[in-house]
């Protein structure tokens, strides 16, 4: 639908001729996102945030051991984003939590992508049966109360010990989230698959005697590559504000590992009198999660076939 | 259409009937069982846990405690020791029977605890969505019929950003600044008060709950808002340009019979199975702004139940919440075939 609406409406305003040369697909797919503003200044923020984190280990202070003398200090020269209660310098933990939180995002989108590319690889390329019970089985996963769920897994999973998944690692958030959030990408695939497993080249290639599995990696699967890589991003988005959420009911990333979930959440003793604790975390996770979106939204209009150049972001 | 909807609800009670089993077992996860987080006290004496456990049939295993749970025991004779003597007939009836049990913390049935907390999530969710809807109409409409405008792009703009603000930040924010800040320049108080539904002892006034009602109504309409405005507005753009529309200009109608009366009609039908879909939060309300503004709702009942182990409490609201979760995707299907007679069901 959204689709549709893009070329109908820009048709009006575009220059489609002598100007698009084609210098390839992937060239092409470069053009339109490098003319997408938001996007553009999406991926600068976001490569900025990426390599602060990256970098936060180059800070003089320590994310965890606590400084009595220097308890919550205002913002100065000398910490940039004042400290915390136990006098930890606020920007090196939102540095350090932010490693976390992205890394926690990113598995998230890895697991989801596993999950719902192999259910919606199956069910579109399967047919019949298979297809039905996959889908089944992702209709009831839609029906789940995901926050609900979530906290009351996350809950359950703070208490308990197991190898790998001890108390609220970033591999354990991660994994509680991604198990609640692959259906977006099975139907995606799936829809992807449904049309193209019916085009001819698809017939050549068995005819010619590839493989299911090779149809499938091989040659279906790379042309459903746009709308993936546009959910992923979304994805993306979606997993830091949630894993925020749930360190910030407690449930999430413990302490005194750093996440920006957590620290928002330790703000919340004394925010009132020390601002800097609450405004700092949420402004890392507004910016982290504005820009990808925005990425997101540059790759959609970007891997779309019929979108048309245009000034503005489309939704 | 009625075979349809027949259908549709045999294959929910189906669905209804797997989560019961998945919950359960979730819940009954957590290691120590519900004793763990009972009345605060982490440590009870183990005679007294034996008794309680008793009481609260832990004792039984757990496909037992399951049957009992979805349909009672008052068909089955029980062991009451703990209680009194011998045996007789239990008391529970099941929650197919709408027995949801009573809360481990309080004693009350969990119907009750519910019934006294989603009066208030029903008031904030409403208001709040309202709100948002009055907002977000306009809003979309607006930036569709005047696309690349100086408003359209602000309005884009900001249902980005009003969709990456984390309602838990801004909740914190929306406090520093109406409670901390800014003061009511008659009184010299806080402009706006941090938390609750009401002041405790003071008689009820509108002014009071309204002014209760704001910063949390605030925190969650942004995020609706955003939501709304952004999906009418490409609802409304993708009929804006179809023919029919082309058709009534040419018959010289006025542009606001055509915008208003023409395109709006289509634009509304996505935006009201999208509203049904969200219906699902008037119950389970928001766990975040409940928690943040210490507002007493289902939300907040949720997380304290998580935290204090009520499992009866939770899987209450969890069953429940997933059947709305059903029923909302099934009310959306019917509105969507009801409002738009190209879709038919077969």
């Amino acid at each position: 639908m959204i689709k549709q609406l893009d070329l109908k409406t820009s048709v009006g305003k575009t220059k489609i001729g002598p100007k698009s040369q084609d210098t390839g697909f992937q060239s092409k797919i470069w053009k339109r996102f490098s003319r997408h503003p938001g996007a553009m200044i999406g991926t600068i923020v976001f490569t900025v945030l990426v390599l602060a984190v990256l970098l936060g280990s180059l800070s003089p202070y320590s994310a965890v051991n606590s400084n009595v003398l220097e308890r919550l200090q205002s913002p100065s020269w000398h910490h940039l984003m004042g400290t915390d209660a136990l006098g930890r310098d606020l920007l090196t933990r939102i540095l350090y939590g932010g490693r976390i939180s992205l890394a926690v995002g990113m598995m998230v989108v890895v697991i989801t992508l596993f999950i719902g590319v192999a259910f919606g690889a199956v069910a579109g390329y399967a047919g019949g049966w298979i297809d039905n019970v996959l889908m089944r089985i992702t209709d009831a996963a839609l029906t789940l109360p995901s926050l609900l769920v979530l906290i009351l897994i996350s809950s359950i999973l703070r208490e308990i010990e197991m190898p790998f998944f001890e108390k609220n690692n970033v591999v354990t958030i991660a994994v509680v989230i991604g198990l609640l959030s692959w259906m977006t990408f099975a139907r995606l695939v799936r829809a992807a698959f449904l049309t193209l497993r019916e085009m001819d080249y698809v017939t050549a290639a068995r005819g010619l005697g590839a493989s299911h599995l090779r149809v499938v990696l091989a040659h279906i699967l790379p042309n459903a590559v746009g709308p993936i890589i546009v959910e992923s991003t979304l994805q993306l988005g979606y997993a830091i504000i949630e894993e925020s959420g749930l360190s910030f009911l407690g449930f999430g990333i413990q302490q005194p590992t750093p996440s920006w979930g957590n620290l928002l959440s330790n703000a919340q003793e004394n925010f009132i009198k020390y601002p800097w604790l609450a405004i700092f975390p949420g402004v890392m996770i507004f910016l982290a999660i504005i820009s990808v979106n925005y990425i997101g939204d540059g790759l959609r209009d970007a891997f779309d076939p019929y979108k048309v150049l245009s000034k503005v972001g489309e939704v | 259409m009625g075979q349809f909807i027949v259908r549709r609800l045999l294959q929910a009670v189906g669905i209804l009937f797997l989560l019961s089993i998945l919950f359960f077992i979730l819940v009954n996860l957590a290691p120590g069982g519900p004793l763990a987080g009972y009345g605060g006290a982490r440590h009870l004496p183990p005679e007294q846990a034996v008794i309680l456990r008793k009481q609260l049939g832990l004792d039984k295993p757990l496909p037992v405690q399951y049957v009992i749970w979805l349909a009672g025991n008052d068909w089955m004779r029980v062991d009451q020791s703990a209680v009194a003597s011998g045996t007789s007939y239990g008391t529970r009836r099941g929650i197919l029977r709408g027995d949801f049990g009573f809360s481990f913390q309080t004693r009350q049935p969990v119907l009750t605890v519910i019934s006294e907390r989603l009066p208030n999530t029903l008031y904030l969710m409403v208001a709040t969505l309202l709100v948002a809807l009055a907002i977000a109409i306009p809003a979309g409409i607006l930036s569709a019929v005047r696309q690349y405008s100086f408003f359209d792009i602000s309005v884009t703009t900001f249902s980005f950003a009003g969709q990456a603000i984390p309602d838990f930040w801004l909740g914190l924010i929306l406090i520093i600044i109406f409670y901390a800040w800014l003061k009511n320049p008659v009184t010299g108080d806080s402009l706006l008060p941090s938390g609750g539904i009401l002041t405790i002892g003071v008689p009820f006034s509108l002014l009071d709950a309204l002014q209760h009602l704001i910063l949390p109504l605030a925190t969650g309409a942004l995020g609706w808002v955003a939501w709304y405005s952004r999906f009418l507005r490409s609802s409304m753009l993708d009929v804006i340009h179809q023919d029919y529309l082309r058709t009534a200009r040419a018959k010289g109608l006025s542009e606001r019979v055509v915008i208003y009366k023409h395109a709006l009609r289509n634009a509304l039908i996505p935006l009201v199975t999208l509203f049904a879909l969200d219906l699902p939060y008037i119950f389970s309300g928001a766990v975040f702004i409940e928690t943040i503004f210490a507002w007493p709702g289902m939300g907040r009942l949720y997380y304290q139940a998580a935290l204090q182990r009520d499992y009866p409490v939770l899987l209450a609201i969890l069953i429940i919440g997933a059947g709305f979760i059903l029923l909302s995707n099934l009310l959306a299907d019917i509105l969507y075939a009801v409002l738009d007679p190209r879709i038919r069901y077969s």
